[in-house]
């Protein structure tokens, strides 16, 4: 048992030691880190599961024997149900916030800690516990439903729904808990001087986030309990043979998951928004209209569920207005786009990988907000829906969005979380690959989605061959790119030279505490009396 | 000619074989050149800044530039307009997509996993083949035995989920004779991506032969139904069937029912079960002295009602 005397470490990794200590931290900074690590774990599953749908995609299985690398649709449905439970659930919602959120959060604001620590390392207890639920279901019959548990394949099938979605019912939780905690530190904690104009956009950009994870989560909660009570009690609420209705499941699905996607995006936005002044050295253009279209589409993303549902029997009239509704949707988004672009004009731009990863995030969001344009006209989705267009578009804007982000700010980071640099070639070159590799793999899935290809198939007619085969290589060479990123992690971890104050030059406040950082992050409480970006 | 032709037809989309086709690929053709642009500008004014402004010393200074109303408004309002253009532009055409004809054809199509059955008016049913007169309001009345699926023909551009509980309904109009693909695209489960279809479109003078046909089809007794297809499929050219003599293939005279010795010399007996085996998978069991891999599959080319007229032809050969 460590004394009171052990309690002196100069930085919060020291200040403590041991496995205990970390499992029972309140610390906001250690919590970051613990998710990092267990994201970090998640996201290699999900790869895997990636790279073997990718694997059997290589070749129609049906003409010629290759190909054959999943013994069957089933196992194929399988490996395909995990990798986007896991990517979703477990990867993209939690990633930001509750790596990077968590860590700086605080430390943006100059706070000590967020509002509620116990409740916190809560919510993390609660994110192991529904990982470990769904994480179950492998060895109990396994979960072949899709990531959307669409009914009433969901209610028929004869896989593990329902320990499935309990896993995602407390997952949810953790980031209902999240949401709140983030909230409440946003209004009370803030150090003196720090209004919230004052806020770094990343702050902002976490805030709108927590609303929307705060008022839609629990939406997908009671539907997921609905969903279980169908299935263990025979309650007809989704399944037509019990007198239900299959296409509310729908509804209910997506008045979770649409704000989800932006649960999912905007986070990301925020992490942007510090790359770019930062790496051009420059005040971010338009602060005011940065900050306030995050909540501007935090508002509207609530009334554009349908969109996902153009042709499952909802009403014409429903269909058109969900499709005004989604266009307004894209006019802050692109708004954000051109305020990036506009900030680097005439600043003093460097190439450091995070920033390569900020301009990455650029052009590929770019794509994925296009395709979404696209997506938003009706008689458009109504080709495409379901196709591999769609599967192009959300993962350009999930991983070429999202992941990107996330990548970018943890190298920015990474010398203050750990007080060590990383290798920046290797990190650079990692860059690269995942760039390449991201639009070989998913840009020739927008032209099998126009040729018609529809989404989860484990085999398709000859005429789709060539594309999918590009589509394959694409993925190794992420996969390249990403055990070099590892490498990078490590190799800094381990042997890093140790990192300054302020490598990047920024001016948010957490760059003015040690790296890595004390335990009550700031020695003396800072004093807030400029912006976060002034950089004159 | 417009000037998005030419995107139109760099873009991939399949054989237009209805007029709406056309006009859903021309605004698409609208959209991609849009995007194009303004990804162009976006992605070519990020590259164009970054490398102009890139860092020279390490204490370069830099405009101190928060915002600019005028250029915000500017930059909102555009891509506003363009929205709200696509917008209208795409229920212009949704409207036609989802307004039914009058008088127009009637098909009821039920999904189960994993096939689509096709009933006419007259009765007659098919299994994953449906097969429209050209020039013709078609109309399809959607169904579905278990969960969801999709009826998805691209040349058509046209999607309609089937829900179990409900009917949807979707119109067609083809003006291009030929076959066109059609797919399942609400995931169903095992099979999803082979429950595969085929859409017909023919001369009116044809498809009411085919309806005629259909209807005196449904008329026949089982196995005379199975007679005529072992005519048609041309099973009579390697196996007869009033005789016990060997043409390629063993014959199939008095043959239900009766031992069979295979090349691993083990036995079975030739029952229902042996007899769909060996049309759909032939090269699951070998009769001894016969070569393997002579007989073609039949999987995908016979439907269940097909299989059972053919089983049931085979069996009364006696
Ligand atoms: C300009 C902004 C965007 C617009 C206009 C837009 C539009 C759309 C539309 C209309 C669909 C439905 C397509 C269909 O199912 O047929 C869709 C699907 C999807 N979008 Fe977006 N989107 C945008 C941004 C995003 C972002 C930021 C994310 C996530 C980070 C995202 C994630 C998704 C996902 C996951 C799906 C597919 C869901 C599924 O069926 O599994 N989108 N988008
Ligand atoms: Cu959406």
């Amino acid at each position: 048992m460590a004394t009171k005397s052990a309690h002196h470490g100069d930085n919060y990794i020291n200040f403590e030691k041991g496995l205990w200590s970390w499992l029972t931290t309140v610390d906001h900074k250690r919590i970051g880190l613990m998710y990092m690590a267990t994201v970090m774990f998640f996201f290699l599953i999900g790869g895997i599961m990636a790279l073997l749908l990718r694997l059997e995609l290589f070749a129609p299985n049906a003409a010629a024997n290759v190909g054959n690398v999943l013994k069957n649709g089933d196992v194929y449905n399988q490996v395909l149900t995990y990798h986007g439970a896991i990517m979703v659930f477990m990867v993209i919602v939690p990633g930001i916030p509750a790596i990077l959120g968590n860590f700086f959060l605080p430390l943006h604001i100059g706070a000590k800690d967020v509002a509620f620590p116990k409740i916190n390392l809560a919510s993390w207890y609660c994110f192991m516990a529904g990982a470990a639920l769904a994480i179950a279901t492998f060895f109990f019959k396994k979960i072949d439903t899709g990531w959307t548990f669409y009914t009433p394949y969901s209610i028929r099938t004869g896989t593990a729904t329902v320990l499935m979605v309990l896993g995602a019912f407390v997952m949810g939780m953790s980031s209902v808990l999240t949401g709140l905690n983030f909230i409440v530190t946003v209004h009370k904690l803030r150090a003196p001087g720090m209004t919230m104009h004052r806020m770094p956009l990343f702050v902002w950009a976490l805030y709108s986030t927590a609303i929307l994870q705060l008022l839609a989560t629990p939406v997908l909660a009671i539907t997921l309990l609905l969903l279980a009570a169908e299935k263990l009690f025979g309650v007809g609420i989704f399944d037509p043979a019990l007198g239900g209705d299959p296409v509310l499941f729908q509804h209910f699905f997506w008045f979770y998951s649409h704000p989800a996607v932006y649960i999912m995006i905007i986070p990301a936005m925020g992490v942007v928004s510090e790359l770019i002044t930062t790496f051009s050295k420059k005040v971010i253009f338009g602060y005011t209209a940065i900050a306030y279209s995050s909540l501007g589409i935090a508002a509207v993303s609530f009334f554009v569920w349908g969109h996902h549902m153009f042709v499952s029997g909802q009403s014409a009239t429903a269909g058109i207005i969900f499709s005004f509704l989604t266009m307004l949707v894209g006019v802050p988004t692109a708004i954000k786009m051109f305020n990036w672009v506009a900030t680097l004009y005439k600043g003093s731009v460097s190439f450091d990988s995070p920033m390569l990863f900020a301009l990455g995030f650029l052009f590929l969001f770019a794509i994925g907000g296009v395709t979404g344009i696209m997506l938003a006209v009706l008689p458009i989705d109504v080709h495409f829906h379901d196709t591999y267009f769609v599967v192009a578009h959300f993962h350009y804007v999930m991983v070429g969005g999202t992941l990107m982000a996330l990548m970018g700010g943890f190298y920015y980071w990474f010398p203050k979380m750990f007080g060590k640099m990383f290798n920046e070639s290797i990190a650079r070159l990692s860059f690269v690959f995942i760039f390449i590799g991201f639009n070989v793999t998913f840009f020739p899935q927008f032209i099998l989605g126009a040729m018609g290809m529809p989404r989860r198939y484990f085999d398709y007619i000859p005429a789709y061959e060539n594309l999918n085969k590009i589509s394959t290589i694409g993925s190794w060479l992420i996969l390249t790119g990403f055990l070099m990123g590892l490498w990078v992690i490590v190799q800094g971890l381990r042997n890093g030279p140790k990192a300054p104050l302020n490598p990047w030059g920024s001016k948010t406040l957490e760059w003015q505490t040690a790296s890595p950082p004390p335990h009550d992050n700031f020695a003396v409480e800072p004093i807030v009396t400029a912006g976060p970006y002034e950089y004159r | 000619m417009m000037w998005f032709n030419l995107a139109k037809a760099q873009s991939f989309m399949p054989t237009q074989g209805t007029e709406i086709a056309k006009q859903v690929d021309n605004l698409y053709g609208f959209l991609l050149i849009t995007s194009f642009i303004a990804c162009a500008l976006v992605i070519g004014g990020m590259i164009y800044f970054v490398w102009k402004y890139r860092r020279k010393t390490p204490n370069d200074k830099t405009a101190y530039i928060s915002h600019n109303t005028f250029l915000e408004f500017v930059w909102s309002f555009i891509p506003l307009v363009i929205f709200l253009g696509v917008f209208a532009w795409g229920w212009y055409i949704y409207h036609d997509m989802r307004t039914m004809p009058k008088n127009a054809l009637e098909i009821n199509v039920v999904g189960k996993q994993w096939a689509w059955e096709m009933e006419y008016k007259n009765g007659y049913k098919t299994v994953n083949e449906l097969v429209v007169p050209i020039n013709t309001d078609v109309k399809l009345i959607l169904s579905s035995l278990d969960v969801l699926h999709s009826f998805f023909v691209p040349s058509f551009r046209m999607k309609q989920d089937a829900v179990p509980g409900q009917y949807t309904a979707v119109w067609f109009r083809a003006d291009k004779l030929g076959d066109f693909h059609i797919f399942c695209t609400e995931y169903c489960g095992t099979s999803h991506s082979g429950m595969i279809g085929k859409l017909k479109v023919v001369n009116k003078e044809d498809f009411d032969r085919y309806l005629e046909q259909g209807q005196e089809e449904r008329n026949l007794p089982l196995a005379k139904r199975g007679e005529k297809l072992f005519a048609v499929k041309a099973c009579a050219s390697c196996h007869s069937v009033d005789s016990p003599a060997v043409k390629v293939g063993p014959t199939l005279f008095q043959k239900f029912g009766t031992e069979e010795v295979l090349d691993d010399n083990s036995k079975v007996t030739i029952d229902e079960n042996y007899l769909r085996d060996s049309m759909l998978n032939p090269n699951k069991h070998i009769v001894k002295g016969f070569p393997k891999g002579v007989m073609p599959t039949f999987q995908g080319q016979l439907n269940e009602n097909e299989l059972s007229a053919l089983v049931e032809y085979i069996k009364e050969l006696k």
